[in-house]
């Protein structure tokens, strides 16, 4: 008899506690990897100063961030996705497919992305076409400049007689990684077409020049280190001969130890990535469903937190973290525009 | 009488063969010997990294301020949005009146943790009487100046390439000769949750956490392994249904857990519609993780159980459901129980299903219920472990040490349940 009543209760208050389900009263956020610390500050410091639930942040990644997000409109689905490259079409139209038509885009901020290595060692000065040199899968023939082969290079100074003669060994994010598609981007895409055979691969065949530019060597030379950019450092400390490549951010919470290469004559420092003459960088983003906004709470308070003078300012927390801000006239752009809730055009 | 031996062999010197045999035998003690420390050795490195990387995360930096909680920056109704910070950095600059530019008052400002003016607006609004008196009150400094504290950061490489400058430097070891800067016990470790600032980030959240959804696991898992154990072991009849029912168990315990997690997506998230990152979702996964381990433990302490017991039940008169419920049952109970503690230690330590779940994110607020968004200990520890602080790194491992705990604990209280209530036939 005690038992069967005891289950009763239990049943009815499980029951009970299940309409409290139903609404959501956080922001959920989910989205890049890159964005996630700078959102996670925002959201904490938005917490904490406004008495709203402070927002879940998930890191899901850029792509995987667009996929629930374009899932649909309603309390089951993110809020918000942070991601560090705009939104491509495809992802567009998923979205406006599943009912998502009305979506904010803001801009953030900039960030670098370097190519480090231990402060005991040599500072390297390279161009991209050396990088894309050192990475690529095939490279032009250094004998024959107008046919492509395996990359034959196991030196720096294979490629560049002014570079050390170490071995060519570079720890890099894993392809699901944003920060490898916009190295990618950035980098070799650029590289690559400062050789003729390549460039005019571009007017004949547009798919055999995008795999050219964007495919990674796979035979050892560039390691596949995860996404754990703590692990690249480790490892830079402990393999002088190494390079890493991640986020500014990371180098500049270990200024003491790492150095960043010299791209095309600057080096990686907040003025040179904010004036754009360090050409590695991206813009960050977050994207808002418009629909979201009134019905989640909190939703503006955060908006609003996120594009105000104290957050991304060049005096601002986010810039201390290692995000690079936007010149002032976009900052204040951006912001009227997010005040305005002004959604993107869709076709 | 030579008959019987065939060599000149005297039976008190060992033959050959017999010195080989023993030779052989020491070795093999040897290699056994040298693979048991070898694998102590190997606990022992894991133990010494961790605990000397985690300690110093149980000690924490602060910085004792004179507060003017001057009535004029009260003038607004709402006291939180009083500018806390400001009153903080008045306190600097009176400790510090030399320091005069915009660059190096900012630098004066950054040595004192954002958490000071939270702690300042809790005290205020605990008790709003303070306004208008002076207190001394002791801060937490930035996670850079706990850094330095701790021997983490060198103060002889050049300028340039460190993060604290030498004008804070000096401001440092001013404060240290007053007595106003000191390292304290870290309670805001086990108090406060997760943070983007280092010096502030704490274990509640991901303890809370996982109590919540292991306490969810726990009352599903082991009312339904207990009884599909009995089930099977007891009523099911010998045919074909129950074989595949047995061998799909012991297949179960062998998936690799992440499917769980996108079982998990797939049906409690998309079709059941229950919220994404909260231990309801995170306990029904486990649980189903959980489920093998307790159901195959339960089968095999059920069969434990001598067959004259069951046999005497039903000499008596006892029907079938009397002679489990009352006295197999209770035998088997201890084995079930140290199996069902077990299945909790693994489903504690377990993170990859949780990711597909929603369960991998930035979560500040404790947990109050079982549908409020929590992140799990080993989840706070996967995610601190990518932050680029370097003050992290202690957390990390400190957080390790905690979870460590309390799998040891769990698995010693398996072992001493064993123990205790095990009965030998």
């Amino acid at each position: 008899m005690k038992v069967k009543s005891l289950l009763a209760a239990s049943g009815l208050t499980l029951i009970m506690s299940s309409p409290a389900l139903a609404a959501r009263d956080y922001i959920s956020i989910v989205g890049s990897s890159t964005v996630y610390p700078f959102s996670t500050v925002v959201a904490e410091q938005f917490g904490k100063t406004s008495g709203s639930k402070t927002p879940k942040i998930e890191s899901t990644g850029t792509g995987g961030g667009f996929k629930l997000f374009c899932s649909g409109v309603g309390v089951d689905f993110a809020d918000i996705t942070n991601a560090s490259r705009a939104i491509k079409s495809s992802e567009l139209k998923t979205c406006v497919d599943n009912g998502v038509k009305e979506i904010i885009e803001v801009k953030i901020g900039y960030d670098g992305i370097v190519v480090a290595n231990v402060k005991t060692a040599e500072q390297l000065e390279l161009s991209r076409a050396d990088l894309f040199l050192a990475l690529a899968k095939e490279v032009p023939d250094p004998k024959n400049p107008q046919t492509l082969i395996a990359n034959p290079y196991k030196n720096w100074q294979e490629i560049n007689s002014s570079l050390p003669a170490i071995a060519i060994e570079v720890l890099g994010p894993p392809p699901t990684s944003g920060t490898r598609d916009a190295f990618v981007e950035l980098v070799m895409e650029e590289g690559c077409n400062n050789f003729d055979v390549i460039k005019n691969l571009k007017k004949s065949d547009k798919k055999a020049h995008k795999t050219v530019c964007q495919t990674v060597r796979e035979d050892g030379a560039f390691v596949e280190a995860g996404e754990n950019d703590n692990l690249i450092v480790q490892k830079l400390q402990s393999n002088p001969k190494a390079f890493g490549i991640f986020g500014f951010s990371f180098l500049d919470q270990n200024i003491d130890k790492l150095q960043g290469a010299v791209i095309e004559g600057h080096a990686p420092t907040f003025e040179a990535i904010a004036d754009g003459s360090y050409t590695v960088s991206r813009p960050l983003f977050f994207y808002v469903k418009k629909a979201h906004v009134e019905v989640i709470p909190g939703m503006k308070g955060f908006l609003a937190e996120f594009t105000s003078e104290k957050a991304w300012g060049t005096e601002g927390y986010l810039a201390d973290k290692g995000l690079i801000p936007m010149p002032e006239a976009e900052r204040n752009q951006v912001a009227a525009g997010v005040a305005a809730l002004k959604a993107m055009e869709v076709q | 009488m030579n008959t019987m031996n065939t060599s000149t062999t005297n039976l008190l010197q060992p033959t050959k063969d017999l010195r080989r045999r023993y030779r052989t035998e020491r070795w093999f003690k040897r290699l056994g010997v040298t693979a048991i420390s070898l694998s102590l050795a190997f606990i022992g490195f894991l133990f010494i990294t961790i605990i000397a990387d985690g300690y110093p995360a149980f000690t924490q930096t602060y910085i004792e301020l004179e507060i003017n909680f001057a009535e004029q920056a009260f003038t607004r109704e709402n006291l939180a949005a009083a500018d806390y910070p400001g009153l903080v950095k008045k306190s600097l600059r009176e400790m510090f009146p030399e320091v005069d530019s915009r660059q190096d008052l900012k630098r004066l400002y950054s040595l004192v943790s954002p958490a000071a003016a939270y702690k300042l607006q809790h005290m205020v609004e605990a008790d709003p009487r303070i306004i208008g008196t002076s207190r001394k009150i002791w801060v937490l400094a930035d996670d850079d100046v706990d850094m330095l504290m701790k021997g983490k950061m060198d103060r002889e490489i050049a300028e340039a390439d460190r993060r604290i400058l030498d004008n804070q430097l000096a401001w440092i070891d001013k404060l240290v000769a007053e007595d106003k800067l000191e390292r304290r016990f870290n309670a805001a470790f086990f108090t406060s949750g997760d943070s983007r600032e280092p010096e502030l980030a704490g274990i509640l959240g991901g303890i809370k956490g996982s109590f919540l959804t292991l306490l969810i696991t726990l009352s599903l898992s082991f009312p339904i392994g207990v009884a599909a154990a009995v089930y099977l072991e007891e009523f099911a009849p010998q045919n074909g249904w129950t074989d595949m029912i047995e061998i799909n168990i012991n297949n179960l315990a062998a998936v690799p857990s992440i499917i769980f997690g996108l079982l998990g997506l797939a049906i409690f998230i998309n079709f059941f519609g229950l919220p994404r990152s909260t231990p309801i979702v995170g306990g029904l996964v486990l649980s189903l993780m959980t489920l093998p381990t307790i159901i195959i433990a339960g089968r095999a302490s059920l069969k434990s159980v001598p067959p004259s017991i069951r046999e005497a039940a039903l000499g008596i008169g006892a029907s079938k459901m009397q002679t489990v419920t009352h006295h197999v049952l209770p035998l088997a109970m201890p084995g079930m129980l140290t199996g069902t503690i077990i299945g909790m230690a693994q489903a504690l330590g377990e993170t990859a299903p949780l990711l597909m779940i929603g369960m991998v994110a930035f979560i500040v607020d404790i947990p109050g219920s079982v549908s409020d968004p929590a992140a799990l200990l080993p989840v706070q520890i996967y995610l601190w472990a990518d932050s680029p602080e370097r003050a992290f790194t202690e957390k990390t491992s400190a957080a390790i040490m905690v979870l460590l705990a309390f799998l040891i604990a769990m698995n010693s209280l398996a072992v001493f349940l064993r123990k205790k209530f095990e009965i030998k036939w």
